[in-house]
């Protein structure tokens, strides 16, 4: 992996006294934060190099970085196959993810802006009670919501994954944040210009909220795409599941076919990993500032 | 989706006595009597939100307490009202429930007992090296990040396998440096808990950080700068400096871990299959299986309601101990 240490001192710190100490020090520091990296990486990385093995080679002692004979078939095996159709639950996931995000989105928003902005009676009722549930623990909402969504007939649909989890108290707290934040001139200048509460709230609010509305999607896009315990107990036919509890499925039904198992784990990692990637300033912002709340 | 509510096209009846306190009222007001702002508005904003969180939220925190109070089987027509008896089962060791429970306690506290301070110090050196400028910075952040981004699912299902006994990768390295490459990982304890408590370190760990991060560079530069004039080495800078200042961080933090060891399900549900035996089969692990396997509701609703107490109390323990410290 990467064996390029760069032991120049940072400019700042290139006192010309201790210069030879400090570059020491700071070659101590990348051995130590590139041992850690190898050691945080690899595992994904192994998973990803056996997902492309033989059955034979996945389970080989000793273990193999690069596979000898490279192969997707671990991919064709488990994509359509009966009782554990990986890519109807890729499918799936997909779709509960993206319209859990979009109602989280859209049900925070309405609610963070009269919070944030407009003077009613039980306002400070209402965000009070709202935060105080950010303190509920998650457990004793469990048994209750499964009786709950059972009579409303959810239970082993996708609806039982995308609507219970959809009113975020967390980001009615973080957009009411983001538009306290925000300057009044132009909520002024549009009022002024007689637009009404819902003009201002779509034209001129969200607009600059882009990057609060973005963040808290990603955020709950993740969140969903990985929940786990919920889906496990309330999607059971193997069509209806996602990938989560899908992965549970996949591991019983396959005992050490972990060629099988980790292209499953590769196909549930990649879209979040990749999400990631592209947008980690977003999702890094978004959790440490889920921080200063404290 | 929700766009079929917009709030100021409905008309609104507005009572005379309708506060009008938000608009300036130079502006346009239609003399029809549709206004721009009514009391109805911020709750048409408030509705969809509302309509979820009270059913989903609020009601089932009612409703739960409703089902603990009867002996509440799903697969059966009757559900008779039984008291507290679900609550009294569970201290009652003679009661089917009790034991299972206060084994999924006790599994549940040795997780968090171990997990948390390492989650708390393991972090925050990683963080402090972190908060210094050189190249690469941003790539290892998100290197130590990334494990966090991944489900409990993805997680739970790859350690399995590199911690199988035979064919894992860990034992097999373990073997090329000369300890013993045989340790059963995944089926007996203490090895389990080790297992358990590791994988969610490396799990986590990039969470934690990046808030310890954030925190750190919030501290500013010109109080390390006054103590460095005042002759304090780096210890003590840690000490005086860095750990007063992450005071509000680290309290957030300690709850957010200890919520989370507390709520410890996946792992164990995908690792361990809660074996040996059902030895780190957590608490949750027990009240799901209780409650939606075994349909035993009642007693799993009463499991939640104790647990709940429980991390209460825990909660405004740390609060204690962080408010004490401040006030010191």
């Amino acid at each position: 992996m990467a064996t390029v240490v760069d032991t120049r001192p940072a400019p700042q710190e290139a006192a010309p006294a201790g210069r030879r100490r400090k570059g020491g020090k700071l070659a101590l520091r990348y051995v130590v934060l590139i041992v850690l990296a190898v050691l945080f990486i690899s595992p994904l990385i192994f998973m990803l190099v056996t997902s492309f093995k033989t059955r034979q080679e996945a389970t080989a002692v000793p273990p193999t970085w690069i596979p000898e004979t490279p192969t997707l078939q671990a991919y064709r095996d488990i994509l359509d196959a009966e009782g554990t159709p990986v890519l109807r639950w890729f499918v799936n996931s997909m779709i509960a993810a993206a319209c859990n995000a979009a109602l989280v989105v859209a049900t925070a928003a309405m609610a963070a802006y009269p919070l944030a902005r407009m003077e009613f009676r039980f306002k400070k009722v209402v965000f009070g009670l709202i935060i105080a549930t950010l303190f509920v623990p998650p457990v004793i909402l469990i048994i209750p919501n499964y009786l709950i969504v059972g009579n409303l007939q959810w239970l082993d649909t996708l609806l039982a994954v995308i609507i219970p989890t959809a009113a975020s108290a967390f980001g009615v707290f973080f957009l009411r944040q983001f538009f306290l934040s925000l300057p009044n001139e132009l909520e002024e200048a549009a009022v002024l210009d007689g637009a009404n509460k819902w003009q201002i709230f779509v034209r001129v609010v969200l607009p600059l909220s882009r990057p609060a509305l973005v963040t808290l999607a990603l955020l709950a896009f993740l969140t969903n795409w990985n929940d786990f315990l919920w889906p496990v107990y309330v999607l059971f036919s193997p069509e209806t599941q996602t990938l989560p509890p899908g992965l549970s499925t996949l591991q019983s039904a396959n005992n050490v076919r972990y060629d099988l198992i980790m292209a499953g784990a590769v196909i549930a990692s990649a879209p979040v990993l990749a999400l990631f990637v592209f947008a980690q300033r977003f999702v890094i912002e978004g959790v440490s500032r889920s921080g200063l709340k404290g | 989706m929700s766009s079929s509510t917009r709030p100021t096209t409905k008309e609104v009846a507005a009572p005379p006595l309708a506060p009008d306190r938000l608009e300036v009222s130079t502006t346009r007001r239609a003399p029809s009597g549709r206004r721009l702002t009514s009391w109805a508005t911020p709750w048409l904003f408030l509705l969809p939100y509302l309509v979820l969180f009270g059913t989903f939220v609020v009601a089932p925190i009612v409703y739960g307490f409703w089902i603990s109070l009867h002996d509440y089987d799903y697969t059966l027509p009757g559900k008779p009202w039984v008291g507290l008896r679900n609550y009294t089962n569970l201290f009652d060791s003679d009661s089917i429930t009790a034991g299972p429970f206060w084994d999924g306690m006790q599994a549940t506290a040795i997780f968090t007992v171990f997990s948390v301070p390492l989650l708390l110090i393991v972090p925050l050196a990683v963080a402090i090296v972190m908060n210094q400028r050189f190249r690469g910075r941003n790539l290892f952040r998100a290197v130590y990040f990334a494990p966090y981004v991944l489900g409990v699912a993805v997680i739970g299902v790859l350690w399995r396998f590199l911690l199988d006994r035979n064919i894992g990768i860990v034992n097999h390295y373990m073997g090329v440096v000369g300890l013993p490459d045989d340790i059963p990982w995944l089926t007996s304890v203490p090895e389990a808990w080790v297992a358990l408590v590791g994988v969610t370190v490396w799990w986590t760990l990039g969470f934690n950080a990046v808030i310890y991060l954030a925190g750190l560079q919030d501290i500013p530069a010109e109080l390390y700068e006054a103590a460095k004039v005042d002759g304090a080495n780096a210890w003590q800078r840690f000490r005086n400096v860095t750990l007063p200042g992450l005071r509000p961080v680290t309290s957030f933090v300690t709850m957010v871990t200890i919520i989370a060891s507390v709520n410890m399900f996946g792992q164990s549900y995908l690792m361990t299959l809660g074996q040996p035996g059902t030895e780190t089969r957590t608490v949750i692990y027990t009240i799901t299986e209780t409650g939606l396997r075994n349909f035993r509701m009642g007693d799993a609703a009463a499991m939640s309601y104790v647990l709940t107490l429980f991390l209460m109390v825990l909660s405004l323990a740390v609060f204690w101990l962080f408010r004490e410290k401040k006030a010191a």
